[in-house]
């Protein structure tokens, strides 16, 4: 455990899930700290955007438990984790806008229909106000289609922002962009930190990524945790196998 | 291994326990939209914005083949009738037909390969592109907010295309008629209501209802249930198509036996 980070707000248990024969997750235990950036790591089809769609109920799990702000979400009823949900901000790995809105009205409908009674004054301070902060004022009135897949992923964390999440999952966010617009979102990553006061979990399989924008790492290789700690604690001193070839195989690539 | 075995081990076979499991998949689609229909929010703007997308925009489509079912029916029609001197009968002839079955039938079938392949293809796309669960996890119904609605509007919007076809083929009709046996058009139109009864009107608005409801709710739930990327969008539009024509000539049939029940009951 991290010595600056003390208050747990995500608590995961042998957490196991199968797809038929598929056993993608074998029991994975992972705490996120307020603040704190964690990073997951692992390869292509390890399992890294199932633990955090179990998170957000998304999928469930066949097994384990998972405790976000003291509550277990498997025994949530729909009210209640919608509840939490409006706590939790998820940028997809493609980004999810909605085709048939504008940049304004994807980044409205959340907010309308979750926060009761805001003016049209308010609302498009908050839109603008956002958009603004990501970079991008001057996308507001165009199609998710007219955007290229750097502007797309900066919206789509801007949209999640919307509603104000304390936990911020971010779904392999660097994902099939160029190395500058990469350096962008990263850095992106660590401002909504610094500016909303967010935690949050990086899903990727880039170590650039992971090391520009984690306090710590987990390394998912699997279905298991074979690593959690900082970067340097988890690949400059590796010793399990495993975890060096990930992070050879990261290098040479 | 073995619990694995004994897991994906058929019922009765593979292909009967895909199909029963997926019809149970479609009554549970079905029960859902019944269950939130009711209850707010009611997204009024999205429904009226799907009433636009499905009525206004498939007018051209449906004026164009409305206009040339009535004046080919009426062409195919007129030697029969001729060889008994009959000709007179055409108006109410082709009223009867039209109003009880083909304007509800051809405009449904037009709205299954227009509308239906759109509301699948679009559901399908946003399913696999994950925007269903980005709504999801901002607390939106996605149900809700593109079954519900999109059902909603087709339901509304086919009983109203119906009315629509039933005029524009009867135009048609009339022009046929009126070049061929000189019937002006206020004679033309006597006849036809003369044909026609509350019941058929009634009847034909009734299994538009249903028509609409169809294809609305095939569509919503191929589109919903898609996978597989861009070629399952595309399975998805297609066989919203296929099942909603499907379920429509079954509709067809139904609603036959049941109006004939009424009328000579």
């Amino acid at each position: 455990m991290p010595s600056d980070y003390t208050k747990k707000i995500v608590e995961i248990r042998g957490v196991k899930k199968s797809f038929d024969e598929n056993h993608v997750l074998r029991g994975v235990d992972l705490d996120l700290y307020e603040r704190e950036n964690l990073v997951v790591l692992g390869k292509s089809g390890s399992g890294k955007s199932v633990l955090i769609k179990l998170m957000v109920g998304l999928l469930q799990q066949d097994e384990g438990t998972i405790n976000i702000f003291g509550q277990d979400t498997t025994k949530l009823s729909l009210k209640d984790l919608n509840k939490l949900r409006l706590k939790i901000g998820f940028a997809f790995q493609a980004s999810a806008l909605y085709d048939s809105m504008t940049v304004r009205e994807n980044m409205e409908f959340p907010l309308v229909r979750n926060v009761k009674n805001l003016t049209r004054k308010e609302i498009n301070l908050k839109v603008e106000g956002l958009l603004d902060s990501v970079g991008l004022p001057k996308t507001i009135n165009q199609m998710p289609a007219e955007l290229s897949g750097g502007q797309k992923k900066r919206i789509g964390i801007a949209r999640t922002l919307v509603l104000e999440p304390e936990i911020m999952l971010y779904d392999e966010p660097t994902a099939g962009l160029d190395p500058t617009t990469c350096i962008d979102i990263n850095n992106l990553i660590n401002q909504v930190r610094e500016e909303y006061n967010t935690s949050s979990i990086v899903i990727t399989h880039d170590l650039t990524c992971a090391k520009v924008t984690g306090d710590r790492m987990a390394v998912l290789i699997e279905g298991q945790f074979q690593a959690i700690g900082s970067f340097e604690e988890v690949f400059a001193q590796a010793k399990d196998p495993k975890v060096k070839s990930f992070y050879d195989y990261n290098f040479i690539q | 291994m073995s619990e694995n075995i004994e897991r994906n081990k058929p019922v009765i076979s593979k292909k009967l326990d895909k199909f029963f499991t997926g019809l149970a998949d479609a009554f549970r689609f079905v029960k859902r939209f019944f269950q939130e229909v009711w209850f707010p929010p009611y997204e009024f703007k999205e429904v009226l914005r799907q009433c636009y997308e499905i009525g206004y925009r498939s007018l051209p489509l449906i004026s164009l083949t409305g206009f040339i079912v009535g004046i080919v029916f009426t062409n195919q029609s007129r030697p029969s009738l001729s060889e008994f001197g009959a000709t007179s009968w055409l108006p109410a002839l082709i009223s009867i037909a039209i109003i009880r079955a083909m304007g509800p039938l051809v405009t449904a079938l037009i709205a299954a390969g227009k509308v239906g392949s759109s509301i699948g293809a679009e559901i399908g796309s946003m399913k696999v592109t994950e925007q269903i669960d980005a709504m999801e996890v901002s607390a939106i119904n996605p149900f809700k907010y593109l079954v519900v609605t999109r059902t909603i509007a087709t339901t509304l919007m086919i009983p109203i295309l119906v009315l629509y076809t039933d005029f524009v083929a009867l135009i048609g009709s009339f022009i046929n008629v009126n070049q061929n046996e000189l019937v002006s058009l206020s004679t033309f139109f006597v006849q036809v209501f003369e044909a026609i009864s509350f019941l058929d009107v009634f009847s034909s608005l009734i299994k538009s209802l249903v028509f609409g409801f169809t294809i609305g709710i095939v569509g919503c739930y191929k589109g919903y249930n898609s996978s597989n990327g861009t070629e399952g969008v595309g399975k998805a539009a297609n066989a919203s198509v296929v099942m909603s024509m499907f379920l429509i000539f079954i509709e067809e049939l139904l609603a036959l036996q049941i109006v004939n029940a009424i009328r000579y009951a």
